[in-house]
């Protein structure tokens, strides 16, 4: 099957062509399209997956895109290709399935909005690029993905690109990605000036020879840059929360589940470059671990159920990050794997809940348990999921990380990401007992959605539930694989259930939604004295730390002030230069011109003229 | 002898002939495309017969008079190519001036048939004929719009002018005879290799360097493209553009890369000056144009500029950098004149002001020039910016660090004046509203010629292998 693996990113790339030179006009046609060519790429990408499992070996396969040669050396060599691995595998299965799912849901959500295909061939082309990344096998195909991956980012933030909000977002996440990225894209070239390749197999067997080094330091952070960018890890998170004006369905394929995971899925993938040097993992567990806290306490307060599902996908993807950086690379992409379900599933939710109430603010909701129960019951176990309870997939996924954290000693972060799990249930769970269940707030008339959209939510809910199972001790007594298994060719880890930490997290879990259950279902405790009691406190979370307006300022006040002093030195000085220049070679041009009269006498005088003087300066 | 390796020349010969006497039989054949499309089917088959013709082995007929290795059959290729395109673009465009096209397309036939022999030519008197048989054809067809006395003016300047540049050719020729009494250049090159520099032979390199710039373009023998490519019907333009001076590198390939090879001290200063003069000329001039047709002519002789870049690196890989940017070069050209005729058959105008709002009437046709425009300016990701990296990357390496220079900020002037056209017709606004009608054959043209260009940028790899094969196999 292997060999087949090119056609996975290939097939969606073939709808997009076909939706944009077809199909443009008749809008179903361009769905299904997309929907079926999805699904052709999934069944691919499970087909692969099987056989990885069955006999776990890496494939290689690439093309010399570009060779450059000088003094008869290959001086760069320029890859494309693919590397197919356990971890390729599982993470196209993820893109391919939450794909075809959006895709599907998406066929009843975007109905009658005037930019149906557009908004088709988009998401065909956030697909291809997508497992395009998922399957390179060079950072430098790696960073063309990386890119378009972006670009698809920024055409669906602002698909409603009339609407002011959404093309300022669209800039917003495209430029501080940019920022993100030049740091990425000056470590890979770092990387290749020392190191002499972009191949990741290369690159791992030369890196384990260094370890340690100061050069691998720089490096290590400066492409974390990327990864930080992607991932929205603070300071760059301030993109993801207003990517939210985009469709839903666009939240929870791009920004919940897929190309936010890519920064994760970047760091598991050159994880030897990062694990080679202490400290940029113990940076990448921290920032991952602040991440998680730091977002966790914004969502506590904020009004828009899709603000507060960004904010979650941040904190949970600080989560991941920490994973990783504390070492454990199987329960970083165990959770991303988890998370990419459920979280899907709660903005598909939310997608629902918004096409049927119009309104986003969770206070204009309420009452929706009797008016649309599939969404709601498969909300509150996407919810249950993501708070962590047992036996759903977010129990292990967590539990699995709060015991890497605690076995690599990080005694710091263990607290914190306890204190992240009760944090999570109550918002989740106040967002639950606001916006589905309680009075009808503001004269609705919500309703269930069509299947298309239902279907992908049921599945979704299953998943959410089940997934989890993957890395348990009874899967494993049951076949000999845990999620390690799917990741690398070691023998697998023994999951173990540490009853303690489980205990604990369960019960800061339970905490939070019982907080949650008081506060705002109860009402035993009113939240707006809260709010008034602390309220230094909370209008901090509300601005979100004032991160935006330090922002703000700083390219206010800093940057475009730098920017007014280079403007005059440029429009003074080198302009003027260069305007002379230009005007005195256009003249020269219009002078030239002169010399071409049309009279053929005078062509062949200057021909005559020509061979007598190179015969003058040749004979000589 | 060997027929099989003047089986192309023969297939064309025949074609041509064919389609004349078809004429002579029809009536009808005479005055409608008929004769067209026999000749498209007639080269595509040639085209596909070449593919199968032995490339690696050099085959000669008549002694070493006429040699069919990998270099001729590549130029071969590359000719048959261009009047592909050169007669689909025709097809619609001659409707207006001419009653009589079966005969139009017979000529192409014999104009491919000299560049073909131009191109395996070993010996100084076919080059001659088969350069003689391309420029009377091409006289001919300058001026098949009879109506039009600006293609008469055309067909008599080149005409004059050519004899002329022949006449200092055959001059040349005529006394590298007398020094050396061969004529093949293999013989020659053997007596030259011993021989010494004499002020007569000084002569003669330069009267061969004269008559063979004159069909490349090179300054100070260009005087004849712009007002020739402005008077020309525009697909025969385009044909003078890329086949005449294809056919022109190949015969000077042949001779400074061979049989001048003794005497590289002699001329390369000569041919630098000639460099140097004609990227300075073709990219100045070239800012000044108005009118479409002479701002390709002279960013075609800037291009000219380019190419001899890889001459004067003389070395295997500046051969198959100068291979591969005719290349693309063909594509581009081929592109922007098929643009060329699309607009004049709409509009019956080719000034640049005349693509004011093309964005708004015909976005594909804007495309088209867009994409052919940059590749001829030389930005990525078109196949343009890899042909001139080819080339002046050779050229630093073989030394020539200040000739690059010059031709990369020329080429930043290029920039400048491509740009300023493709921003007339992205920006500007136009009376001219009704959409486009662009025939399919043109049409095909356009898309093929723009997807190679964006192919060969994208993919280079098959294409640069290709040349430096032929590049190995000549050194």
């Amino acid at each position: 099957m292997d060999q087949f693996t090119w056609l996975i990113p290939t097939l969606p790339l073939i709808a997009f062509l076909i939706i944009v030179g077809i199909t443009y006009r008749f809008k179903l046609l361009s769905a299904i399209v997309a929907t079926s060519f999805s699904l052709g790429s999934l069944f691919l990408a499970i087909s692969i997956l099987i056989q990885k499992i069955q006999s776990p070996k890496t494939t290689e396969t690439f093309i010399n895109w570009l060779t450059l040669t000088a003094n008869q050396q290959t001086v760069l060599t320029l890859q494309m290709g693919y590397l197919m691995d356990p971890l390729a595998a599982v993470m196209c299965l993820i893109v391919t399935l939450i794909a075809t799912l959006v895709l599907l849901y998406s066929i009843g959500y975007m109905k009658g909005d005037d930019g149906f295909s557009r908004y088709f061939a988009y998401i065909s082309l956030f697909t291809f690029s997508m497992l395009g990344l998922v399957i390179s096998n060079n950072y430098f195909q790696t960073f063309v993905f990386w890119e378009l991956v972006g670009l698809c980012s920024y055409l669906l933030i602002g698909f409603w690109f009339f609407k002011p909000a959404a093309a300022d977002a669209s800039k917003k996440a495209f430029i501080t990605n940019r920022w993100a990225d030049f740091g990425f894209l000056v470590g890979i070239i770092g990387l290749f000036t020392h190191f002499g390749t972009f191949n990741f197999a290369e690159l791992s067997t030369v890196i384990s020879l260094h370890q340690n080094t100061l050069v691998l330091l720089i490096l290590g952070l400066l492409v974390f840059l990327g990864p930080m960018g992607k991932s929205a890890m603070f300071p760059f998170h301030v993109w993801l929360p207003d990517a939210m004006e985009g469709p839903t369905p666009i939240s929870a394929l791009i920004h919940a589940a897929t190309m936010v995971a890519a920064g994760i899925y970047l760091v598991a993938r050159g994880y030897i470059l990062f694990a080679s040097v202490d400290s940029v993992m113990i940076v990448i567990a921290y920032i991952g671990g602040f991440t998680a806290l730091f977002a966790a306490t914004i969502a506590l307060v904020q009004r828009d159920i899709k603000r507060i599902l960004a904010f979650s996908t941040l904190s949970q993807l600080g989560y991941m990050m920490m994973a990783l950086g504390v070492g454990s690379m199987t329960s970083g992409m165990f959770h991303l794997t988890t998370h990419a379900f459920f979280k899907a599933l709660l903005f598909l939710g939310a997608g629902s809940i918004i096409h049927a109430v119009h309104d986003q603010d969770i206070f204009n909701m309420g009452g929706l348990v009797k008016k649309m129960p599939i969404t709601v019951w498969t909300f509150v176990i996407g919810s249950l999921a993501l708070s962590g309870i047992f036996p759903l997939a977010g129990f292990w996924s967590k539990d699995e990380i709060l015991t890497v954290t605690l076995q690599h000693h990080f005694m710091g972060l263990f607290i914190l990401g306890t204190l992240v799990a009760f944090l999570t249930a109550f918002y989740m769970f106040r967002l639950i007992f606001i916006a589905l269940f309680g009075d009808n707030r503001s004269g609705h008339h919500a309703h269930e959605s069509s299947w298309t959209m239902t279907l992908p939510l049921l599945i979704l809910a299953i998943l959410s539930i089940i997934a989890g199972l993957v890395n348990t001790p009874w899967f494993y007594q049951w076949t000999g694989m845990s999620f390690s298994t799917f990741l690398f060719f070691k023998e697998p880890e023994v999951p173990v259930i540490h009853w303690s930490i489980a205990v604990l997290s369960s019960l800061a879990a339970m905490s939070g939604i019982l907080f949650a259950w008081i506060i705002y279902s109860k009402q035993q405790i009113s939240a707006d004295k809260l709010a008034q009691r602390f309220k230094g406190a909370h209008t901090l979370l509300l601005k979100k730390y004032y991160i935006d307006e330090i922002y703000g300022w700083l390219f206010n006040k800093g940057l475009l002030g730098l920017g007014k002093v280079f403007n005059f030195i440029d429009h003074i000085l080198i302009d003027g230069l260069f305007d002379g220049t230009a005007t005195l070679i256009r003249s020269s041009g219009v002078q030239l011109r002169l010399f071409q009269t049309g009279r053929l006498q005078q062509y062949a005088l200057v021909l005559f003229i020509a061979i007598a003087a190179m015969t003058i300066w040749g004979v000589r | 002898m060997n027929i099989s390796a003047v089986s192309l020349e023969l297939a064309s010969l025949s074609l041509g002939l064919l389609t004349i006497i078809l004429g002579l039989i029809f009536p009808s054949f005479r005055s409608k495309n008929t004769g067209g499309y026999l000749a498209i089917m007639g080269l595509i088959s040639m085209l596909i017969g070449s593919l199968y013709l032995p490339a690696s082995n050099t085959q000669t007929f008549i002694n070493t008079f006429y040699v069919q290795d990998s270099l001729a059959l590549f130029f071969k290729q590359l000719f048959i190519v261009v009047a592909i395109f050169v007669n689909a673009m025709s097809l619609r465009y001659l409707k207006p001036y001419t009653k009589n096209r079966g005969d139009y397309f017979a000529l192409t036939f014999f104009a491919l048939t000299g560049m073909m022999i131009m191109a395996s030519a070993a010996e100084f008197i076919t080059l001659y004929i088969g350069l003689e048989l391309m420029t009377f054809t091409f006289v001919l067809l300058t001026t098949y719009k009879k109506q039009d006395l600006k293609s008469g003016e055309a067909g008599l300047k080149y005409l004059l002018l050519s004899a002329i540049s022949s006449g200092v050719l055959l001059y040349g020729l005529s006394l590298i005879y007398g020094l050396t009494g061969k004529l093949d250049f293999s013989a020659i090159s053997t007596v030259f290799s011993i021989g010494s520099v004499s002020p007569l032979l000084v002569w003669a390199i330069i009267m061969v360097l004269s008559g063979l710039g004159f069909k490349i373009a090179l300054v100070p023998f260009h005087m004849w493209t712009p007002d020739v490519y402005e008077g020309a019907p525009t697909p025969i333009t385009a044909f003078l553009a890329v086949g005449s001076k294809a056919a022109g590198f190949v015969a000077f390939i042949r001779v400074f890369f061979h049989v001048f090879a003794p005497f590289t001290s002699i001329f390369m200063p000569l041919l630098i000056t000639l460099t140097v003069l004609t990227l300075l000329i073709g990219n100045l001039i070239a800012l000044a144009q108005t009118h479409l047709k002479r701002f390709l002519a002279y960013s075609s002789i800037a291009h000219v500029g380019y190419i001899l870049l890889g001459v004067i690196a003389y070395s295997k890989l500046g051969l198959s950098a100068i291979l591969f940017y005719l290349m693309l070069y063909l594509f581009a050209n081929i592109g922007a004149f098929a643009g060329v005729t699309a607009l004049v058959i709409n509009t019956g105008h080719d000034r640049i002001s005349d693509l004011a709002g093309l964005w708004k009437c015909s976005p594909f046709l804007s495309v088209i020039f867009l994409i052919s425009l940059l590749s001829l300016a030389g930005i990525p990701p078109t196949a343009g910016f890899i042909g001139k990296f080819y080339l002046f990357t050779e050229a630093i390496h073989q030394g020539y660090l200040w000739l690059a220079a010059l031709a990369l900020g020329l080429s930043l002037v290029a920039v400048y004046y491509y740009l300023m056209v493709i921003r007339t017709l992205l920006s500007g606004t136009s009376e001219e509203t009704q959409p486009f009608i662009i025939p399919f054959s043109l049409r095909l043209v356009m898309i093929v010629s723009a997807a190679m260009t964006i192919g060969i940028g994208i993919w280079p790899g098959p294409f640069t292998d290709l040349a430096l094969n032929i590049a190995q196999s000549f050194y």
